[in-house]
């Protein structure tokens, strides 16, 4: 049973060691980032060993140690956790990459610092994915936003410090405020925080104190970035692009909505979520959320803070088919967190490759760049489609089985929702490449791309997006095997 | 009525008068004198409730039957002696903020110093 | 000799303290102190452990039979309170040399170890003691010692501050000797175990509730209750840095000892109307002193006073425990207790070693030092984490079962109240940690700013080694809970079992 704790230990403490290996190696910048990519390699095959352990249906369980009489460091791994570790553990290794030819190229200080934190949010976010109850979850939701922290202030300007203050302050305050309480409340009502099928809460619960809770939760997780707590999304932006990339567009705000996922699922239960009047109103708001997200999108002019609202758009997809909490919508939550994942990591690396190459970050700069650099572009496209939801791309699966999902739960308006985005992705993603490629050069333009370490991150993911389309069936089976959703 | 408990009454008004001068002087030293006479209210407390009506001194003579509770006075010559010790050490700070701030007055001393 | 550890307990930094003066050379004055001190940590250990072998000890004082001799009597709750208090005593000496020989000129530096020994056998003890009025005479043995302390730090305003401090604490140990003498009157005996068992008896008159009244504004003024604690930002801010990490760690925590021993151990209120109203009055204070000492807190630009003001806010969480009156709130506050003077030791240790280097603690210095100071500034961050009540340090343990202490009695609001501490907690500490992480050096202009400039690099070892002691402390009981959790626990349980 407790054979392969051993891979949990690896890929929880191994990033840290890592840590200790960066910050001795701070004098040589080959041998520091050669740890990094090392250990990604490791912390990858390990991810990928728990995966399949999954897959055979092994009970893959760590408990470290019990911190409070019932509250304890316990990890034990389900189909969710094992998809979204294996995702985040295959994009660390890729963003590493990205990360030496950007922060190299744009020769940026404090590049220790940089990658040390960076190893520590991954560890983090690996607790996340594994965690067993909702302390556990908890802890390391905080040590992921605390990590952060120095990453999104890194160039350390006041301009910085603000988008940090900003993020820390809505974080924080969020997990104090309504999601702490809600653990607390539910560990004094319900008497367990452990993740269980069909929920914590026994069928005499109070239906208000349910709703109340729901609340709480929902919006505790500030990292799932449902309106109105989104603000800290656009404040991170000022991070350098490869922490946008992997932090802001996988690591931690999937970990939000990872979080509201396992909440919804595992500790209310399918049954008890779809009782609850508060729930329908919640779902309305996450409509609401994915609307005027990509609305205000549309007329953001910075790159990166139009991606950003995208990314909120996208997380209340994930926030939605978890309210939904039908089979195919839980599946299709599961399989956006992927999907989106490889679409908008390849849609900041490219918006960070345009900046290191020719420092430009508006979207109205990027006029005719597409003779400059073509394979960016080229990359930004098909990101692009896949995040619209158009075959033969990944992004397709996961709007499938969300749609699927909102007609099974009888919210048609959510399929009309979904639609309506979808057009919407399209006119402000797609704005980009058309840019590029069809507005007249600049003049002298000529071919200059990004440093090409940087260039094949750039590849692989975007290549990922088409290979997701192949594999979604795959990932599919093993959700529905792994005996998810109800 | 009121003489039963004249001691306790000399103990109230004596504690009070102690703590207006505390409360109410601005000048370090006569703030020590309101605290001594404060504390003195209590040894006098002390001392009456050791007061056995009838009783005679707490030492063994011939003839005596009753004595007066010796315990309270044990007490109160500690406190005594506690109470010479923090007058002691707060006159030897009073001389040192006089050295600094020129001054024995409250308002003097946090004109000088925002505190 | 083991037969004797409780008054040993007292006895060895008592006589310690004149040992020291004879010695009269500051370096073999501070190595016997830490000698001392340690022997003294020793004493404790062996009593907590001898506490847990064989339950409650009682000692008496030259033979003399209890009630009418002097008893020592060691249970849980103050051999728990006798192993902070002389961890802290130890840890802080250790890291006292580098700091006194700065701030304090040198013929007076053995002056300081002597006081400071005397202040430890006055805390402890008051601890240590099972006698009302040998209560009386250490906290007054404590009291002048730590006068003299305070009156050392080499700012003028800390005459003005110990002066203050002794006419509010001499006005407090004399409440709580009135307190005790209407017990002794009412009960006839000092002994506070023969109290606990005479005074139901009488509970009813108004004398003895005079007594408890006199001897809770008594205690409050030397725990600096809201709104009693007007003098220990003062006291605080212009102590010797390293009087600051001692008293902040052990001398308020000796005070809610006392609290605890009377409120829940001396006196039963069997009026229920009173009882209730003794608990809202201490949730309210609690609750006003964790929210308005964080938001004062807040605006201070000086580091030593907004911990000090953070201090109150945390003692308002302790109280907090009190008021809800339940085993497990009086558990969160024994436990806040400790790791109170564990996070606040850190943060003070921290504090002088940045004083070290600047000479001052106002936060506009601070800017850009833990480049210069990684592992202090490393310190502080962690330290400053626990206070907030970060989950794997101690400061989420007490939080949690105060809170959960709250919910059972379904007191919700108490719960937001809490959550709103720590994040006022949040922003007091991130205030430092941007200034010392996140802002680019300031050039320092004045001519001595620019010798520490150059010179300045890590704080001395003898400051590391106590400051890291205690943040890897914070950090250790955060994740092994065993030892604070289950010698709070019994302890509460005694006492509730008990009255």
């Amino acid at each position: 049973m407790e054979a392969f704790s051993n891979e949990l230990n690896y890929i929880l403490l191994l990033p840290l060691l890592a840590v200790i290996g960066i910050l001795m190696a701070r004098r040589w910048p080959n041998v520091r980032e050669g740890v990094s990519i090392i250990t990604g390699i490791l912390v990858f095959y390990f991810t990928w060993r728990v995966y399949q352990q999954v897959a055979q249906n092994n009970i893959v369980e760590l408990k470290w140690l019990e911190i409070l009489p019932g509250l304890s460091l316990h990890f034990k791994v389900d189909a969710l956790g094992a998809v979204f570790s294996l995702v985040a553990g295959f994009l660390w290794i890729i963003t590493t990459l990205y990360a030496i030819g950007y922060m190299r190229g744009h020769d940026e200080k404090h590049q220790t610092r940089f990658y040390s934190c960076f190893a520590i949010a991954i560890s983090a976010a690996m607790g996340v994915a594994y965690s067993e109850n909702l302390f556990t979850l908890f802890v390391f939701y905080e040590i992921l936003t605390l990590s952060t922290y120095p990453l999104v202030t890194h160039a350390g300007t006041d301009k910085a410090k603000e988008g940090g203050r900003t993020y820390l302050g809505i974080l924080i305050s969020t997990s104090i405020f309504l999601f702490l309480p809600a653990i607390i409340i539910t560990w004094v009502v319900a008497g367990t925080l452990s993740f269980s099928q069909g929920g914590v809460f026994t069928t005499s619960t109070s239906t208000i104190l349910m709703s109340f809770l729901l609340i709480l939760y929902v919006f505790g997780v500030g990292k799932a970035a449902l309106m109105p707590i989104h603000r800290w999304l656009p404040a991170a932006m000022v991070a350098p692009t490869p922490v946008s990339a992997l932090l802001h567009a996988v690591a931690v705000v999937k970990a939000g909505v990872f979080s509201v996922l396992k909440i919804c699922v595992f500790i209310f239960g399918a049954d008890a979520l779809q009782n609850l009047e508060i729930t329908q109103w919640l779902i309305y708001i996450a409509g609401f959320t994915i609307l005027m997200s990509s609305l205000i999108a549309m007329r953001q002019d910075n790159l990166k803070k139009r991606l950003a609202y995208s990314t909120i758009s996208q997380l209340g997809y994930v926030t939605l088919g978890a309210l939904l909490i039908s089979q195919s919508a839980v599946v299709g939550s599961t399989l956006h967190i992927v999907m989106h994942a490889f679409g908008k990591i390849t849609l900041f690396f490219c918006a960070g490759a345009i900046y290191v190459a020719h420092h430009k970050t508006q979207v109205s700069e990027v006029d005719g760049m597409g003779k400059v650099m073509p394979l960016t572009f080229a990359a930004f496209g098909l990101a692009s489609l896949s995040i619209i939801g158009l075959p033969p791309l990944g992004g397709m699966w996961s709007k499938w089985f969300l749609m699927l999902g909102s007609l099974d739960s009888g919210y048609f308006s959510m399929l009309i929702v979904l639609s309506i985005s979808s057009l919407l992705n399209i006119v402000y993603l797609l704005e980009i490449p058309a840019r590029a490629f069809f507005k007249p050069a600049p003049e002298n333009a000529r071919l200059e791309e990004a440093p090409s370490i940087s260039v094949l991150a750039i590849m692989i993911t975007s290549l990922m997006c088409i290979a997701m389309f192949v594999y979604a069936s795959d990932l599919h089976q093993f959700l529905l095997e792994a005996g998810l959703g109800s | 009525m009121i003489l039963d408990l004249f001691n306790y009454w000399v103990v109230i008004a004596l504690m009070m008068i102690g703590f207006f001068i505390v409360i109410a002087r601005g000048n370090l030293v006569k703030k020590i004198i309101g605290l001594n006479i404060f504390q003195t209210s209590v040894f006098i407390f002390y001392i009456s409730a050791g007061k056995v009506n009838g009783g005679t001194a707490p030492i063994v003579v011939e003839g005596a039957k009753l004595y007066s509770n010796p315990l309270p006075h044990v007490l109160i010559l500690t406190a005594i002696v506690v109470g010479i010790a923090t007058t002691a050490l707060a006159l030897s700070l009073v001389i040192r903020i006089k050295a600094n701030y020129g001054s024995v007055e409250e308002s003097v001393i946090l004109k000088q110093d925002k505190l | 000799m083991i037969s004797h550890l409780p008054i040993l307990q007292v006895i060895i930094p008592l006589l310690g303290a004149p040992a020291c003066l004879l010695l009269n050379r500051p370096n073999l004055a501070w190595l016997f102190s830490i000698l001392v001190s340690v022997l003294t940590l020793i004493t404790s250990i062996a009593l907590l452990m001898q506490v847990q072998a064989q339950g409650t000890i009682s000692y008496m004082l030259g033979g003399w039979e209890a009630p009418w001799g002097i008893e020592y009597r060691i249970d849980f709750i103050n051999a728990f309170v006798l192993v902070i208090v002389s961890a802290l005593g130890a840890i802080t000496l250790i890291a006292a040399k580098d700091g006194i020989s700065k701030e304090i000129a040198e013929p007076k530096q053995p002056l300081f170890y002597v006081s400071f020994l005397l202040c430890l056998a006055g805390l402890l003890g008051i601890t240590a003691t099972g006698d009302a009025f040998n209560i009386f005479v250490f906290l007054e043995i404590s009291s002048l010692a730590t006068y003299t302390l305070i009156a050392m730090g080499d700012d003028r305003r800390a005459l003005w501050s110990s002066y203050q401090y002794l006419i509010v604490g001499t006005i407090g140990a004399t409440f709580i000797l009135i307190g005790i003498g209407l017990m002794y009157m009412m009960t006839g005996t000092l002994n506070i175990h023969d109290l606990a068992e005479r005074l139901p008896a009488v509970t009813a008159s108004n004398a003895v509730l005079a007594s408890y009244a006199f001897i809770l504004v008594g205690v409050a003024l030397k725990l600096a209750l809201f709104p009693l604690h007007f003098w220990l930002p003062n006291a605080y801010t212009y102590a010797p840095n390293i009087v600051t990490v001692f008293l902040a760690g052990t001398a308020t925590k000796v005070a809610i000892y006392l609290l605890i021993r009377f409120n829940f151990d001396v006196y039963e209120i069997s009026a229920p109307q009173f009882k209730y109203m003794i608990n809202m009055v201490f949730i309210t204070l609690g609750i006003m002193a964790v929210i308005i000492a964080s938001w004062t807190a807040i605006y201070q630009t000086n580091i030593k006073r907004m911990l000090a003001y953070s201090s109150v806010a945390q003692i308002g969480y302790m109280i907090l425990g009190f008021g809800l009156d339940s085993v497990s709130g009086l558990q969160a506050s024994l436990l806040h207790l400790f790791n109170h003077a564990l996070m606040k030791g850190g943060l003070f240790i921290a504090l002088t070693a940045v004083a070290l280097k600047l000479g001052k603690v106002e936060l506009d210095d601070l800017n850009g030092l833990a480049k210069k100071m990684p592992w202090t500034f490393a310190a502080f961050v962690i330290g400053g984490l626990s206070l907030i009540g970060v989950p794997l340090t101690v400061g989420f343990v007490s939080k949690w079962y105060l809170v959960v202490a709250a919910a059972e009695q379904q007191q919700w609001y108490i719960i937001g109240f809490v959550l709103l501490g720590s994040l006022l907690a949040v922003i007091y500490i991130w205030r430092v940690v941007e200034a010392a992480w996140f802002k680019p050096p300031k050039e320092l202009q004045n001519a001595a700013g620019n010798v520490t400039a150059t010179t300045s690099r890590e704080a001395p070892v003898l400051i590391l080694i106590p400051l890291w002691i205690l943040i890897l402390a914070n950090i250790y009981f955060g994740i092994d809970t065993r030892f604070p959790v289950s010698i709070s626990q019994q302890a509460a349980q005694l006492l509730f079992g008990g009255a």
